[in-house]
């Protein structure tokens, strides 16, 4: 099991290094940095000059080395925008983001994995009908809809939550219902095919000529094999909702990483939208690497390959 | 060995929906089984043994429907049985061991967790305690270095090793019937005659019954007390294995046994006997005799209602409309 983490942690790390080197050539991808810096009506010798000043006329490959080694102290350069450091910038939002992604995935989990294996051990039922029904609805409505939909609700006619903002933990309320329902579709149809799949193994059948009471049958002997995929798929809607939770956080107005995000980029502001692109993608990455580990947990038979 | 059987079965039957009507699977068959007998039940693929044992462990899917005038297991009533009644037998008292060793094992457990499992869910013994007995088993069912065995996950074992452990996890509670499901079809041929050398000296060792379902004839010659022959979800012939291989009298029982090739008798090259034609439907209703569009014997009355017939001061069952399984000269073939 040991040597399994280090293994992953090796091709984690080396594929965060991909990701950063990627994430650092999208300065240069865009046209030239100086130039946007610069501003319009600058003149040649201006743009030598901040072309000077940050650095860009050096090699490539020592502005990534520079770039990363700070990057490693945190230190992601300052804001064109905002002249701030952006570590400090996005530490500022990420916490925000980061209890909505946490939210977000444990309402999507709580309410899709119960209802997945409910289906399962009754297809056809009632329960499966309403679960379909529930997981379609999810699918089919646009964020952006069922979040203003929630708004008007329990904001504007029942008065019940707030509909905008973080400040208190019931700012969070709408936010993840949003966010968490719109992933519990797949986790639940994964569960479901997972469950009902196991649940006709011949190890289930083996359990239950045991003399196994039922709970033990699903959750001991059918849960721990169906919820496998499941793991793997949660990790990477985690990793979607802390980078893609833009429509959420603008919706509720919740300026979180995501949000950052969008505005930097409508700003040219590179250095944060970098910066942000490293931080999402190592969310990825820490993710599928948990994943990874929860996995070979779960399944002896992963530990080896 | 007391008169009283372990095992009565009077009557068992199976229906299965399915989308053209009703599957009768198995439909009204009889049987007993003493202590510490062994019963086998052949047929071919389809006959209803697989399901004639998974009814009376309780094991059948939601939608497959039993009954039984009769279902007696050592004073339980196995098909009026609680589920709470039947889990408590299930494991304990009467295991079960499948034919397919590959898949039987949960992958996420390990061997050891899963036979200690085995005996903790019917045994109130400590974990170190039904640890010993795992190993214990291990080591009996011909397992080496049993106790490094039990952080072993089944997939990091072969074939063989894993239903030996099945049949170890079968005994843990020492239960007084095991069913055998065709437990050595998924085998090497080397492996086959180790495993079932093993199931008949547990069996004598541990005075269990058994019920081992078999379609190959040449095991049930070596290891049978008793044997019933299973068609389209009839016992067409029961009785002691003895009689039924000395004088088998359903035609179905002869044909099966002229299929085996016997060393000395049979020619070198000689067309081994088969059995023409296929198993009928057994969907919708299903009148008189399952084997007489196959049968040689075959009369118009085997489309009516058929005899049980007893021979040999009763051990010997048939179910055919000719006393001693053969049309006489003067009938008309149907």
């Amino acid at each position: 099991m040991l040597r399994f983490i280090l293994r992953r942690l090796g091709l984690a790390v080396l594929v965060a290094l991909t990701v950063s080197f990627i994430s650092f050539s999208l300065l240069f991808l865009s046209g030239d940095p100086a130039i946007a810096i610069a501003g319009e009506g600058a003149n040649e010798n201006d743009i030598a000059a901040i072309r000077k000043l940050y650095g860009f006329d050096r090699p490539m490959l020592l502005q990534y080395w520079d770039w990363l080694s700070s990057a490693l102290r945190f230190d992601f350069g300052e804001s064109y925008y905002f002249r701030l450091p952006v570590a400090d910038l996005i530490a500022d939002r990420l916490s925000v983001t980061m209890i909505l992604g946490v939210c977000g995935i444990s309402f999507a989990l709580l309410l899709a994995v119960p209802l997945g294996v409910l289906a399962a051990i009754r297809p056809n039922s009632i329960i499966d009908r309403v679960a379909l029904f529930l997981s379609v609805a999810g699918q089919a409505m646009p964020s952006f809809w069922f979040g203003l939909i929630l708004i008007v609700v329990f904001s504007i006619n029942l008065r019940w939550l707030p509909a905008s903002g973080a400040e208190s933990w019931r700012h969070f309320i709408l936010p993840t219902i949003v966010l968490g329902y719109y992933a519990m579709p797949a986790i639940m149809r994964l569960t479901r095919a997972g469950m009902l799949e196991v649940l006709s193994a011949d190890y289930v059948r083996t359990a239950r000529a045991k003399g196994a009471p039922e709970g033990l049958v699903l959750f001991k002997h059918a849960l721990r094999n169906a919820i496998i995929p499941v793991v793997s798929l949660a990790a990477v809607q985690m990793g979607f909702m802390l980078g893609g939770s833009i429509v959420v956080e603008s919706i509720f107005a919740l300026h979180g990483a995501g949000y950052l995000a969008w505005e930097s980029i409508g700003r040219n502001d590179l250095p944060t939208v970098q910066a942000l692109i490293l931080v999402f993608s190592l969310f990825y990455i820490v993710f599928t690497f948990l994943a990874d580990v929860l996995n070979a947990w779960l399944d002896p038979r992963m530990r080896s390959s | 060995m007391t008169d009283k059987p372990l095992l009565s079965v009077r009557g068992l039957t199976i229906d299965i929906p399915v989308a053209s009507g009703t599957l009768h699977a198995v439909r009204g068959i009889d049987f007993e089984l003493m202590k510490g007998e062994t019963l086998c039940i052949v047929g071919e693929s389809g006959s209803g043994k697989s399901l004639t044992s998974l009814a009376l462990m309780g094991l059948l899917g939601g939608r497959i429907s039993r009954r039984a005038s009769r279902a007696d297991f050592d004073g339980t009533d196995l098909i009026a049985a609680s589920n709470r009644q039947m889990r408590r037998l299930r494991g304990a008292r009467m295991a079960m061991i499948f034919q397919e060793p590959m898949t039987s094992l949960n992958p996420a457990y390990t061997i050891g967790d899963q036979l200690i499992e085995a005996l903790l869910l019917h045994k109130k013994v400590g974990r170190a305690a039904a640890r010993d007995r795992a190993v214990a088993l291990l080591e009996k069912v011909g397992i080496t270095s049993a106790a490094s065995r039990l952080g072993q996950y089944p997939h990091q074992l072969s074939g063989g090793l894993r239903q030996r452990v099945m049949i170890a996890m079968a005994l843990m509670c020492e239960p007084d019937l095991l069913i055998a499901d065709e437990p050595t079809t998924a085998l090497d041929v080397t492996i086959q005659a180790q495993i079932l050398r093993l199931l008949v000296d547990l069996q004598r060792e541990m005075n269990m019954a058994m019920i081992l379902i078999t379609h190959d004839l040449g095991v049930v010659a070596r290891i049978a007390d008793k044997v019933a022959v299973m068609y389209a979800g009839e016992l067409v012939e029961t009785g002691p294995a003895a009689d039924i291989f000395n004088a088998p009298t359903h035609p179905y029982t002869r044909g099966l046994i002229n299929c085996i090739p016997v060393p000395g008798k049979t020619a070198r090259g000689a067309k081994l006997g088969t059995i023409p034609g296929i198993v009928p439907s057994l969907v919708g209703e299903v009148t008189g005799c399952p084997f007489r569009t196959r049968c040689s014997e075959a009369v118009p009355a085997c489309r009516g209602e058929i005899p049980v017939r007893t021979r040999h001061a009763g051990r010997q069952r048939i179910l055919c409309v000719h006393e001693d399984g053969q049309r006489a000269a003067s009938e008309v073939p149907a």
